[in-house]
């Protein structure tokens, strides 16, 4: 391309074309985004969200709703930003050396990014489970789940054991470990370790919990138990899941989000509606093709 | 049948490997001999040398037989407890900056001052403990000999915490960020504990390292053929006193020599025995 500056009407003829934060390329890319109304608690507003490592732009500006209290699968191929954008919506992208973002993410109506918000308070609303399990090593099975509110300090009006057993139940974990709540966390195995972290992630009682690929270090018995756990969880926690696995995507999750590369290698949102309709009646071809396993 | 190309590229790789091997095996053998021989030696030297009296009695004046070292193993162990006590704060706070804050100019400065200081000849440090305690205290004491000591472990516990402190996975970090833990928190309760085993291991090597040290007590603590009285007189320590037996003219006190020797290896094959065992009961799986 020689062009320096595409005119409006050049930039609205390519589609997806992300040549930037224009209001054009924004209102285009709408068209296969459903429009949410949420008004339940955990409802996250995305309001052209963009990230960056340094002077790349991983994300290109997103704009959707993502509904309070459902289950809410992001997929796409490889290196399209997934992990980037969710990661945006807890405050942890900033933590990566020369990141940043722009854009508004709102929690029930509040901006996360707000200049007089702490992002350490946010990520105690806003709990994260990663692909690999990270137990503490240092920790008892208790202790990792007790570790959010005693390592902050929070005095909950309850007693400690009844948060631990109430997570750990949550988690579906507690008969698996309730004898054995002194051992090291790190002696469980793998599938047993994800649904601790998502214990821990659950005693501190955040409105969302961001999932990326948390089945990825797992067996396929391990994996149905965590989705189960999902689907369980779903009506007291917005979950945002990040997944590979389209059969996943389908049995989990209410919602869709289908991200991918742009020619810039920006990550964008191509489509997102109900997760039957990606699966079965998408509006982008691009989805078509990616969630038929066309290409990925 | 004639050998193929792969077939004699195959025995050429086999023949180095079997070469290499020889010659790492030849290394290793040597560096063990060694090892076995300055042990050996201290061990019968002093083997012989060594009796109880060693270790419970004073010095005899000059000329008389016998006697033995025990102020100066005390001695070496209350300079060594100073040492313990100003180096090992302050060596691990550098290694936690070292570690956790490596990106500031400020960590970059420390980097610097720490591998200068690891860098210093002993005996400069020796002097320069003189000419920074000695001298305005008007006298040799064991404060001194500590601070000289702390001088020589501080750069090499701050290093190798800084080095414990790096084995912590990130993902452990990021799982205490993730449930809204403040930073400075993460580390002392996230990241020390997990990285506890090293950071003990450490302190302990950095202890044996300066217990042995020589140079910066000649200036420091100088020596006593007394108890010490208190912290701010002159103090015997191990490493001085062997030397100085060591440099005299007398056979009896080359036993003595010998003796002291003896329990100064043995005090550091002690200390890396523990850490060893330390480490082998740490072995967490990583994630
Ligand atoms: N720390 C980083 N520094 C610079 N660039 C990064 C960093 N992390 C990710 N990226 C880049 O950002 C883009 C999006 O990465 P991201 O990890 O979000 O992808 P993803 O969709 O999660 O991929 P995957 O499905 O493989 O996990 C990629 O081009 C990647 O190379
Ligand atoms: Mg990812």
């Amino acid at each position: 391309m020689t062009q320096q500056a595409p005119t409006q009407t050049q930039r609205d003829s390519r589609d997806h074309s992300g040549a930037g934060p224009s209001l054009q390329a924004t209102q285009e890319q709408r068209s296969h985004i459903a429009k949410v109304e949420s008004t339940d608690p955990g409802t996250i507003t995305i309001e052209n969200l963009e990230a960056y490592y340094g002077n790349f732009r991983a994300v290109a500006p997103v704009t959707f709703t993502i509904p309070g209290r459902k289950v809410t699968a992001v997929i796409g191929p490889s290196g399209c930003g997934k992990s980037t954008f969710i990661r945006c919506l807890n405050r942890m992208h900033e933590t990566v050396r020369g990141a940043s973002s722009r854009g508004h993410v709102l929690l029930d109506g509040e901006d996360i990014n707000g200049p007089k918000v702490d992002p350490v308070l946010i990520r105690r609303k806003i709990g994260m489970v990663f692909q690999k399990p990270n137990p503490f090593p240092t920790m008892s099975i208790y202790d990792n789940v007790a570790s959010g509110l005693k390592l902050n300090g929070i005095k909950s009006g309850r007693p400690m054991n009844e948060i631990v057993e109430q997570a750990l139940r949550q988690a579906a974990l507690w008969d698996e470990v309730k004898d054995k709540l002194k051992q090291a966390g790190t002696a469980l195995s793998g599938g047993q370790q994800q649904r601790l972290c998502i214990a821990r992630a659950l005693a501190v009682e955040p409105e969302v919990l961001l999932m990326d690929e948390p089945c990825s270090a797992l067996d396929p018995i391990a994996t149905l138990a965590i989705e189960d756990l999902i689907r369980q969880l779903a009506p007291d926690v917005t979950i945002v899941i990040v997944t590979h696995n389209m059969q996943q995507a389908s049995r989990v999750s209410d919602m869709t989000a289908f991200f991918m590369m742009n020619e810039q290698r920006s990550g964008e949102l191509v489509e997102y509606a109900t997760t039957e309709t990606i699966f079965t009646n998408p509006a982008d071809k691009r989805t078509e093709d990616y969630v038929t396993g066309r290409f990925g | 049948m004639a050998l193929s190309a792969a077939d004699f590229n195959y025995r050429r790789r086999k023949l180095i490997s079997a070469v290499m091997l020889g010659a790492a095996a030849t290394s290793a053998i040597g560096m063990i001999a060694v090892l076995f021989l300055i042990l050996g030696y201290v061990f019968i030297q002093g083997g012989q040398a060594i009796d109880f009296a060693f270790f419970t009695e004073l010095p005899r004046p000059v000329g008389q037989e016998g006697g033995g070292m025990a102020n100066a193993i005390v001695g070496s162990l209350i300079v060594l407890a100073i040492a313990g006590v100003l180096a090992i704060p302050v060596g691990f706070f550098a290694g936690i900056y070292l570690s956790e804050y490596a990106s500031t100019t400020f960590a970059g400065a420390v980097r610097f001052v720490i591998e200068t200081m690891a860098g210093v000849p002993s005996i400069v440090i020796g002097i320069f403990a003189f000419v920074l305690i000695v001298r305005p205290m008007g006298t040799y004491s064991a404060i001194a000999g500590g601070f000289a000591l702390a001088m020589i472990m501080i750069p090499i516990f701050a290093r190798a915490a800084e080095e414990a402190l790096k084995t912590v996975p990130f993902s452990l970090r990021e799982a205490a960020m993730a449930l809204g833990v403040p930073s400075w928190r993460i580390v002392l309760r996230v990241v020390v504990p997990t990285a506890g085993p090293g950071i003990i291991t450490a302190a302990m090597l950095a202890l044996a390292r300066a217990g042995g040290e020589t140079a910066p007590l000649i200036f420091t603590a100088l020596g006593n053929r007394f108890w010490q009285e208190g912290l701010t007189s002159p103090i015997a320590t191990l490493p001085v006193q062997i030397w100085e037996y060591a440099s005299g003219p007398y056979a009896d006190l080359h036993r003595q020599a010998w003796a002291g020797s003896l329990v100064l290896v043995a005090m550091t094959v002690g200390i890396i025995g523990l850490v060893r065992l330390l480490y082998r009961g740490t072995s967490f799986r990583q994630f």
